[in-house]
């Protein structure tokens, strides 16, 4: 069958083609798209260009985990946003995940005062918008906190007011510990957790945790009955069944929508815009406003952001064939 | 992109677009009915929206000004709010055709935007707000202090700029929105407030629990003319918003105002009679209006000083003195080409 002639009628032949046809329909409408563009900046007088990220900053941002000041690049700029926003992502993403897994085990256990705080807590946080989640958090440690006046000490040198939780840290350069003291506009000295990153951390953590709560209850309650029934004839305890039974069949479920979880707690972390802690959206569109270049700035903003979640999706993925099933 | 495709691009639209003297903008404004112009989103005195949504401020009024020269009516605008970030991307894709938003003419901002200015209506320049019980007299005394400012403005730049020559160091407190950024400095987030000197008087005004626990210092960081923007490549455009300007400035200064240009119109001086288009004067053909263009001006919004003591004068809260904004003959900046 299928000489020469006949190579269309070969299914192989025509599924690639049809490949083929589709491929070049796709990159035609992008090239469509990308024609527009470019003839509209151009109509308008629009410049297009990266340069701009060579170019002096002007503006401080406020944290900052690496030297950086406004005589600094825009790209440098780019970076600190990108680490605030990792700093925020990645703690919040453990806090999530322990808040959950709690959670969701409360949610399952038999005593009815606990299960229904545990449901209640579900569905309150997962059905109000996290925005609203993140003015109530930063509102509330905004009016909350001490006055800079007469802070509140915690002991060991850490210390709660308005500028946030200053904690004794290392004077730069050395072993030595500097302690927070009062100055004439706040708390000096020490490393300082921020209001905004406070309220962030919050508010991301524990809506996030309402959803992962969903997601591992459903993974406990995807494991057979007979797994119960045969962990407790072997003796284990409540508790090891859950540890050592239960739990590891459970995340084999749960870990494809807790990759997606942990995609959202990142994406999310962009509404911090909104209450002032300066990650990367929030940089972005400063250099967005200070040079013009809306098209550019927004386009690194997505390509980091396709960056972090494709390699959370990679890490989850090993993650994932190293506890999968092996059937022999 | 290819460089060079795009300048070929652009070169061949130019060739199309013919030199005609009507101005594509005020064509489709006119067909419209209406100017679209890009206002703040809430500052009082500038641009602010009553509860029954009515819009009025300096900025407003210049809105109004061109709507009345353009279409014969300056209540024939549609006016959009703007934050700081989206104002240039919205004068740039054309969704307004005037911005009217407190906005610093800066070089950066006339060359690399496909924007240009023409005037400056307003001049400022930058303050620090701060509460007196901080008992801090002046911004030098300002070293460690936590700053609220706006993001994305000239406002966050010169900050910088000014806490690095004075060698002292400052956390900035940043935020989008500016009701977020006064509602922290009203928690005590952040010690200082700093802005243009005129947004400052209007929050002072506006904003604070008790307006006299709070004092503008008296250093002044930069200059901030504030000016409408339009787009590049329409010059006949650029042209009339710029002459509403100075309309309003030599109206002023021949001392007509909005109770006797009716009056006004019958004098035979040679320059009011240039200015309001009387015996066959016609400057209103150049800039693609009638020859009435700054007597409706006039008429419908007032000159430069009526429009600055209704919005920001003395018995308005903002309480502010003419200083620089003053005609040049009284020693301020405001100073206008002849018209003729």
């Amino acid at each position: 069958m299928g000489g020469g002639i006949f190579l269309l009628s070969n299914k192989r032949v025509r599924a690639l083609i049809w490949q083929v046809v589709l491929g070049l329909v796709l990159l035609a409408g992008l090239g469509v798209l990308v024609q527009n563009l470019s003839d509209n900046m151009a109509r308008r007088g629009v410049e297009f260009g990266f340069g701009f990220l060579s170019g002096p900053a002007g503006f401080d941002i406020a944290e900052r985990l690496i030297a950086y000041d406004a005589d600094s690049t825009y790209w440098r700029a780019y970076v600190v946003g990108v680490i605030n926003t990792l700093r925020v992502a990645l703690i919040g993403i453990v806090l999530a995940t322990l808040f959950g897994l709690m959670i969701a085990i409360g949610s399952l256990s038999f005593n009815p005062l606990l299960q229904r705080l545990c449901r209640g807590y579900v569905e309150v946080i997962r059905n109000v918008p996290l925005l609203l989640q993140l003015f109530f958090w930063y509102l509330s440690l905004a009016a909350g906190l001490p006055d800079n006046d007469n802070p509140f000490e915690l002991g060991l040198g850490i210390v709660l007011s308005k500028s946030g939780l200053q904690i004794p840290w290392f004077i730069e350069g050395g072993w030595d510990l500097e302690f927070p003291e009062a100055g004439p506009f706040g708390m000096v000295g020490g490393a300082a957790l921020s209001p905004e990153f406070m309220a962030l951390l919050a508010g991301l953590s524990i809506y996030t945790s309402a959803f992962i709560a969903e997601v591992i209850r459903a993974g406990i309650l995807s494991v057979p009955k007979g797994q119960y029934e045969a962990a407790r004839a072997l003796g284990l305890s409540a508790g090891q069944q859950l540890r050592f039974v239960i739990l590891p069949q459970a995340m084999r479920v749960a870990i494809p929508p807790m990759t997606n979880q942990y995609l959202n707690l990142t994406k999310n972390s962009s509404l911090a815009v909104a209450i002032g802690y300066p990650e990367l959206v929030s940089v972005a569109t400063t250099t967005l406003n200070q040079t013009g270049h809306a098209v550019e700035a927004l386009a690194i903003l997505m390509l980091v952001y396709l960056t972090m979640s494709l390699l959370t999706s990679l890490l989850m993925h090993r993650f994932e064939r190293a506890t999968a099933l092996r059937e022999r | 992109m290819n460089r060079l495709k795009l300048a070929g691009a652009a070169i061949a639209l130019g060739l199309m677009v013919s030199p005609a003297m009507a101005s594509k903008t005020l064509e489709a404004i006119k067909k419209k009915g209406e100017v679209s112009c890009g206002v703040n989103t809430g500052l009082g005195g500038f641009g602010i929206a009553d509860s029954s949504g009515k819009w009025t401020g300096f900025d407003v009024d210049f809105c109004r000004a061109v709507a009345a020269a353009a279409l014969g009516d300056a209540n024939k605008v549609r006016y959009v709010p703007l934050s700081a970030a989206q104002r240039f991307t919205a004068l740039q894709s054309g969704e307004i055709d005037l911005l009217s938003r407190n906005t610093t003419w800066t070089m950066s901002r006339d060359t690399q935007l496909g924007t240009t200015f023409g005037v400056t209506t307003f001049y400022d320049g930058q303050g620090f707000l701060i509460p007196k019980k901080l008992k801090v007299k002046s911004a030098k005394q300002l070293k460690g202090a936590t700053v609220c400012v706006q993001s994305g403005t000239t406002t966050e730049k010169n900050l910088a700029d000014y806490f690095r020559q004075q060698k002292m160091q400052y956390k900035p407190v940043v935020y989008e929105d500016l009701k977020a950024l006064i509602a922290a400095y009203n928690e005590g987030r952040c010690a200082v407030f700093t802005s243009d000197a005129s947004q400052l008087a209007a929050i002072r005004a506006n904003d604070m629990k008790v307006p006299d626990d709070h004092m503008i210092l008296p250093e002044i960081i930069s200059k901030e003319p504030l000016g409408p923007l339009v787009r590049r490549g329409d010059d006949d455009w650029a042209k009339l918003v710029t002459w509403v300007h100075f309309a309003m400035i030599t109206a002023e200064e021949l001392e007509i105002t909005s109770a006797n240009v009716d009056a006004k119109r019958s004098e035979t001086i040679p320059e009011i009679q240039r200015l309001l288009g009387q015996g066959n004067n016609d400057f209103g053909k150049s800039i693609g209006v009638d020859a009435a263009w700054a007597y409706r001006v006039i008429k419908q919004v007032g000159n430069y000083g009526e429009v600055f003591e209704r919005n920001v004068g003395a018995k308005t809260p903002l309480k502010l003195s003419r200083g620089q904004n003053d005609l040049w003959t009284k020693g301020g900046l405001q100073y206008a080409p002849p018209i003729r």
